[in-house]
């Protein structure tokens, strides 16, 4: 039973990044009938850019990513959102736009040329945004080679010199070949663990004891763990939480007794820190994934509202059905399409700063791992019924869980035949996908 | 000055002359009828005036201005408004946001809201629908739905591209009717027809157009009594 719904809670979390991105397939194909196979590498353009303006702006602000104030995140985000907005604007402006009434096929060989142009473009290594501070060498001054003599930097007093050597890259542009890892800029904590005491420690008497203030009881197939701040040496708070996983065996341990924590710490470090004895749930639910889950429903939710409440989503609708009408009703149709992509672009890098928070290795830009990412949310979509938004919603839910129980309950080799299975199943019983459906137009 | 000039205009599609040097004029408050076979070009005149097909040569003037190739989302709002062939109903949408994209360039929501309520009083029928989905509607209705939505354009031209196609005969009388109530409200019309008949007893003028030219033009009562126009188009 634990294992089910923490296997429901992760699909759940992936099922959001797969909807966000399915919902861009979707919207490009309601309005312009085409798949715009590059909106995969816009996702990965959004995760990436997540990535260089995280350690952009930790690194300005001097602070390291993991306590960096919630509104980073947000910074962050709007970067992400931004530049994949503009470079969807253009995608559609130079390489869709021209081919507007040309065949379907050659705007789709044109979509796999952007997608490949990305791709490859996001692996070059140029100029580094963000690098280490740099560091201070000494060596002899004859040994100067003539830029670090020009250099205002180097300091000579007589036979020494004092050399500053540039940090080596955190980030560079664009985003360069070798994977990186996502600093996780929203807040975590196990939302449903339950307090089973406090107190203050008493130290311990040797490495990887505490003692604590009163007596506890550890019960049986129960997993505690111990939140304390650190303190620094003069016995002040520093600040800096820390969970220690508590590896005593169950029992009553009396006040002033030690109890066995992981990872050990030194007993000093903790002495006359406030302490949280916590038990761990059977299956913890995560902020983080609250957060993923409810940012991205949030999202859906504006999306749904502008497509059907809004004027501009009237008119994204009407385009979808008639172009031509849809002009002949005042709607600038170039505009309302450059729109719709740049809704999608946004929603994908929405994705693509979400889904790191949960998975934070960044593969290159031209990962596989991108590509079936992005085949899977494609599938949602088509599963879900393509041009249908609600559609898209459901289908990157159900390929998630497929997936997800799949891999757990049946092989995890076997997790994307599943995804494939099940779109080959939907299209043989229902075409136009779940929710999909024809409106025939009546003459 | 007429509100609606077009002069010498040429139209093609790929190799096809669709329009050979087409002339005619609108004057303000009047209904003219294009009149004419299949392939005649008269659904061509009216793309060419509205901007979905660019005259190779020739000019379109409205309301004293040069509008050649404008596009028609320009247009909408200068109050020259295109009903095309086939009605052009949003089936994926509401009745009542079919009405909405009618007024899709104006901002003025209670002169909006005055629109809708006169444009029902013409069609009772469309404000009882108004949550359907417009491809459920019959198509005399879907074709009411499509005149209410280009009045909430608040037209000075409106052109109709076979209004009475596929219907009833009893729903094309109410329809012309209705074309003509909507003229004596003030409203230019520019009637595109293959019922003859009809089209020549509520306009004023009209023009006979045969393989991409003007053939014969002149007052509608007249051209109904015509030996020619009674042979080709009246079918007696
Ligand atoms: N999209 C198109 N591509 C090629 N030729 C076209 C196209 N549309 C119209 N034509 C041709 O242009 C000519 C004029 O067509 P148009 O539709 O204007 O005629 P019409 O008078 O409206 O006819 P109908 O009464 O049948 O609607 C016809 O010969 C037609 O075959
Ligand atoms: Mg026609």
């Amino acid at each position: 039973m634990s294992d089910f719904l923490q296997i429901l809670i992760a699909a759940v979390a992936v099922g959001s990044t797969y909807a966000l991105l399915a919902l861009g397939y979707t919207l490009v194909y309601g309005v312009l009938k085409f798949i715009n196979f590059a909106h995969s590498d816009v996702f990965v353009l959004g995760a990436w850019t997540s990535f260089t303006a995280s350690m952009f702006v930790t690194q300005r602000m001097n602070v390291d990513p993991a306590h960096a104030p919630w509104w980073v995140g947000l910074c962050v985000l709007l970067a992400a959102i931004s530049v994949a907005s503009t470079v969807a604007y253009c995608i559609e402006r130079f390489a869709y736009r021209p081919l507007r009434k040309s065949p379907r096929l050659n705007v789709l060989i044109t979509a796999i040329g952007v997608s490949l142009l990305l791709q490859n473009v996001g692996q070059l290594t140029g100029p580094a945004v963000v690098r280490e501070t740099p560091t201070t060498v000494t060596k002899a001054a004859a040994d100067l080679t003539p830029a670090e003599r020009a250099s205002e930097t180097t300091k000579i007093n007589g036979e020494q010199a004092q050399v500053q050597v540039q940090g080596k890259p955190l980030a560079t542009l664009p985003f360069g070949s070798s994977p990186r890892s996502m600093p996780v800029l929203l807040p975590d904590a196990v939302l449903n663990e339950t307090t089973a005491a406090t107190g203050v420690m008493d130290g311990g008497s040797r490495r990887g004891m505490v003692k604590l203030d009163k007596p506890v009881t550890l019960e049986e197939g129960r997993t505690y763990s111990l939140q304390t701040e650190r303190l620094d040496a003069s016995g002040k708070p520093t600040g800096e939480r820390e969970t220690l996983g508590v590896a005593s065996p169950a029992g009553t341990y009396e006040k002033g007794t030690d109890i066995r924590t992981q990872p050990a710490r030194n007993a000093k470090d903790v002495q006359g820190a406030a302490y949280t004895l916590t038990i761990a749930p059977e299956v913890p639910i995560r902020l983080l994934d609250v957060l993923i889950v409810v940012s991205a429903l949030v999202l859906m939710a504006g999306l749904e509202i502008l497509v059907y409440r809004t004027k501009l989503g009237t008119a994204m609708r009407a385009i979808s059905y008639n172009v031509e009408t849809a002009q002949l009703m005042g709607i600038n149709v170039n505009l309302v399409i450059s729109f719709t992509f740049v809704l999608g672009a946004a929603l994908a890098a929405a994705a693509g700063f979400l889904y790191p928070m949960k998975y934070p290795g960044l593969n290159q830009p031209a990962h596989q791992i991108w590509v079936l990412l992005g085949l899977k949310a494609f599938v949602a979509a088509v599963v879900g019924g393509i041009g249908n938004i609600r559609g898209a919603v459901l289908g990157g839910f159900l390929i998630a869980l497929v997936e997800m129980f799949g891999a757990f309950y049946i092989s995890t080799k076997l997790s994307d035949v599943f995804v494939f299975a099940i779109l080959i199943f939907v299209l043989l019983v229902r075409p136009s996908g779940i929710l999909g459906t024809t409106v025939r137009e009546k003459v | 000055m007429a509100l609606l000039e077009v002069g010498s205009v040429n139209a093609f599609y790929g190799a096809v002359h669709a329009l050979k040097g087409v002339s005619l004029a609108v004057e303000k408050g009047e209904i003219l009828t294009l009149i004419g076979g299949n392939g005649a070009g008269k659904t061509t005149t009216l793309r060419a005036i509205s901007g979905m097909v660019r005259p190779r040569n020739g000019t379109v003037k409205f309301d004293g201005q040069d509008i050649t190739g404008t596009p028609p989302n320009e247009l909408v709002g200068r109050g020259l408004v295109h009903v095309p062939e086939g009605r052009g109903i949003f089936a994926n949408l509401t009745v009542a946001e079919n009405l909405e994209l009618g007024a899709y360039t104006r901002h003025d929501r209670a002169g909006i809201a005055a629109d809708l309520e006169r444009a029902f009083e013409l069609f009772p029928r469309v404000k009882e629908r108004q949550k359907q989905l417009a491809g459920t509607l019959s198509g005399g209705e879907q074709q009411m739905v499509a005149i209410a939505r280009a009045l909430l354009a608040r037209p000075k031209l409106l052109l109709l591209d076979e209004p009475s196609l596929g219907l009833a005969p009893q729903l094309v009388a109410t329809i012309f009717s209705i074309i003509r109530e909507i003229n004596r409200q003030g409203v230019t019309i520019l009637l595109v027809e293959q019922n003859a008949n009809m089209a020549l007893k509520v306009a004023h003028r009209a023009v006979v157009l045969e393989v991409g030219q003007v053939a014969m033009s002149g007052n509608a009562a007249d051209l109904a009594s015509s030996d020619a126009v009674k042979k080709a188009y009246l079918g007696h």
